[in-house]
């Protein structure tokens, strides 16, 4: 049988996924720097609260509250021996929720970077990383997950190693990097190598595709690098609500719904069908995705200056899919 | 790298063509050469504080300033910033031994909730290059461990990181630890991280946001200057 991610991407021509799990989390009261994932069981009504707040705003998909659910993030809070209680919580919330939406809704297992620095650049070796993404795949496919929702990577070993952590759990997975450094990853993938590398991967994901990263704008570049591969692969796209402000003790974000929605759009011209939100993403500005999606016509692939007039300017002038990027002239004797 | 690598014999190369090599192995992070070449300066009589601030520093400026453009990326910078340390390994006993200029001390972490620490690496690295003394507190850091610190080892500076939106309003709880302790204006406390921007840096109180590891650097020295000068 198929997953519920795949039959609706067969179903439909864009699904709209969810928002921000921190930001929302933040505004219930949680404490900077407490792991978000006690709450699956502490503070169940919560994250209720959190997934309805995506489901009623007309979410396809929505992420479990299990991001830093791995044995190396949850160490910090003294809590790595309860990988699994911790992961299962956040799906069986999860399902409960997205039973009740009266439609097809599915639960994504959020499985969020170790941390750590894979070998040889540094230390965690392959086959750990594979461990604790193993580890926490089991926890969501206990809760019910539909599928792992890998997010925020950036190093291209981390993504298979998740991959990995994936196949031996038996789930169908889907997975996106965060693009924040001159347009590629902090470790240089770009987007292009994104796509390619995805088509290598033994089980690879049903969608991939960018997540987080700079500005919508640089998320939307991003996309355009990844449908330019033409892989037929579904993209991914779920871009931060513009730029973090730090107002009164709280993280604001200052993209509006209304640049969301314009943001959903081109996004979906740019060839993404699978788009939302990240940091900062509340309910209401997935209400203007949403309707926007619904409402306007789908549009021919913008270019990069439309994106600019749009939205807003690019953090770097490159992506380093265009070699158009900086280079430094070498005249090394040993390369000589 | 091509063979000919093999046949580049260090010693043979007088002291600014030997120079220029390491600044240009410490791009490629070639660890091994970098701790010859140091070893050679030193055999030639070069003080130690010469060979950091002339050979080591001006290479990673070039690192850094590539990071900053965007030619390099975290793999090169780490490989860089471990072959730099190599080399510093071989000086510092030596550095102190010579009464090498100090430039200030600083208590640098991840904080609480936040186990990323690539970005705090190469400001502690970059900062050391530089000539101040860092005590390095790792990751995940209460606001008790930052503040008794600076405080038990007299520091100057205070260096906060973070890479999560979920963790970086915690650097705003030390800041308000040390106000009400009445401690604030002891210490130049500087941020930095992804999310971060000088608007969050200004907004919860911190001296400065620094957007990478050279302007961390350029940052420090700047506020200490004005700190002498005060004093």
């Amino acid at each position: 049988m198929t997953d519920a991610l795949t039959r609706l991407l067969n179903e439909r021509d864009w699904l709209l996924t969810d928002g921000a799990t921190g930001t929302a989390l933040f505004n219930m009261g949680l404490q900077s720097g407490d792991a978000p994932e006690l709450w699956n069981v502490d503070k169940p009504e919560n994250i209720v609260k959190l997934y309805e707040g995506a489901v009623n705003a007309g979410s396809d998909i929505f992420l479990t509250n299990s991001f830093g659910g791995n044995a190396s993030r949850l160490k910090l809070h003294d809590s790595q021996s309860r990988v699994h209680e911790l992961n299962k919580a956040a799906a069986e919330i999860g399902r409960n929720v997205a039973d009740k939406a009266g439609r097809t809704v599915v639960v994504a297992g959020s499985v969020g970077p170790t941390g750590d620095i894979m070998e040889p650049t540094g230390t965690l070796t392959f086959s750990d990383a594979v461990e604790m993404f193993h580890e926490q795949a089991e926890g969501l496919k206990a809760g019910g997950a539909d599928v792992l929702w890998i997010e925020t990577i950036s190093a291209p070993e981390e993504y298979r190693a998740a991959a990995e952590g994936a196949r031996l759990a038996g789930m169908p997975w889907a997975g996106t990097m965060s693009f924040d450094t001159a347009g590629r990853t902090m470790m240089g993938v770009t987007s292009s190598e994104l796509a390619n590398l995805v088509e290598k991967i033994e089980n690879p994901p049903v969608a991939y595709g960018a997540n987080c990263g700079v500005g919508s704008s640089d998320l939307l570049r991003t996309v355009l690098g990844f449908s330019a591969q033409a892989t037929g692969r579904p993209i991914i796209a779920k871009g931060n609500a513009g730029i973090p402000k730090y107002h009164e003790g709280h993280i604001h974000y200052d993209g509006t719904p209304e640049l969301m929605a314009d943001y959903a759009c081109l996004a979906r011209d740019a060839g993404a069908q699978i788009i939302g939100g990240c940091c900062g993403t509340t309910p209401e500005h997935l209400r203007a995705m949403r309707e926007a999606l619904e409402t306007r016509p789908k549009n021919a692939r913008p270019t990069l200056e439309a994106i600019v007039e749009k939205l807003g300017g690019f953090s770097s002038p490159s992506d380093g899919t265009d070699d158009k990027g900086p280079k430094r002239d070498r005249s090394s004797r040993r390369r000589r | 790298m091509s063979d000919q690598g093999d046949d580049l014999i260090l010693s043979e190369l007088n002291d600014a063509e030997l120079v220029e090599q390491m600044m240009d192995d410490l791009y490629d992070g070639l660890k091994d050469e970098i701790e010859e070449a140091v070893g050679i300066l030193l055999e030639r009589g070069w003080v130690p504080y010469d060979i950091l601030t002339k050979s080591l520093v001006l290479g990673m400026q070039i690192v850094g300033d590539d990071f900053r453009d965007g030619i390099l990326f975290v793999p090169e910078v780490l490989r860089a910033a471990q072959a730099m340390k190599g080399g510093m390994a071989i000086l510092k006993p030596l550095l102190v031994e010579t009464g090498a200029p100090k430039m200030g001390k600083m208590v640098i972490g991840t904080v609480k909730g936040d186990i990323h620490d690539i970005g705090k690496n190469l400001v502690a690295m970059m900062m050391e290059g530089a000539g101040f003394e860092i005590i390095d507190l790792g990751i995940n850091n209460p606001a008790e461990d930052y503040i008794n610190t600076a405080i038990n080892e007299g520091c100057d500076i205070i260096g906060m990181s973070a890479l999560l939106t979920t963790t970086m309003p915690y650097m705003k709880v030390v800041i308000d630890q040390l106000k009400e302790m009445g401690k604030r204006d002891d210490y130049i406390v500087l941020v930095g991280g992804a999310p971060l921007n000088e608007e969050f840096g200004t907004a919860i109180g911190a001296d400065a946001y620094c957007d990478d590891a050279a302007i961390a650097v350029e940052t420090a020295k700047s506020f200490m200057l004005r700190k002498h000068n005060q004093a």
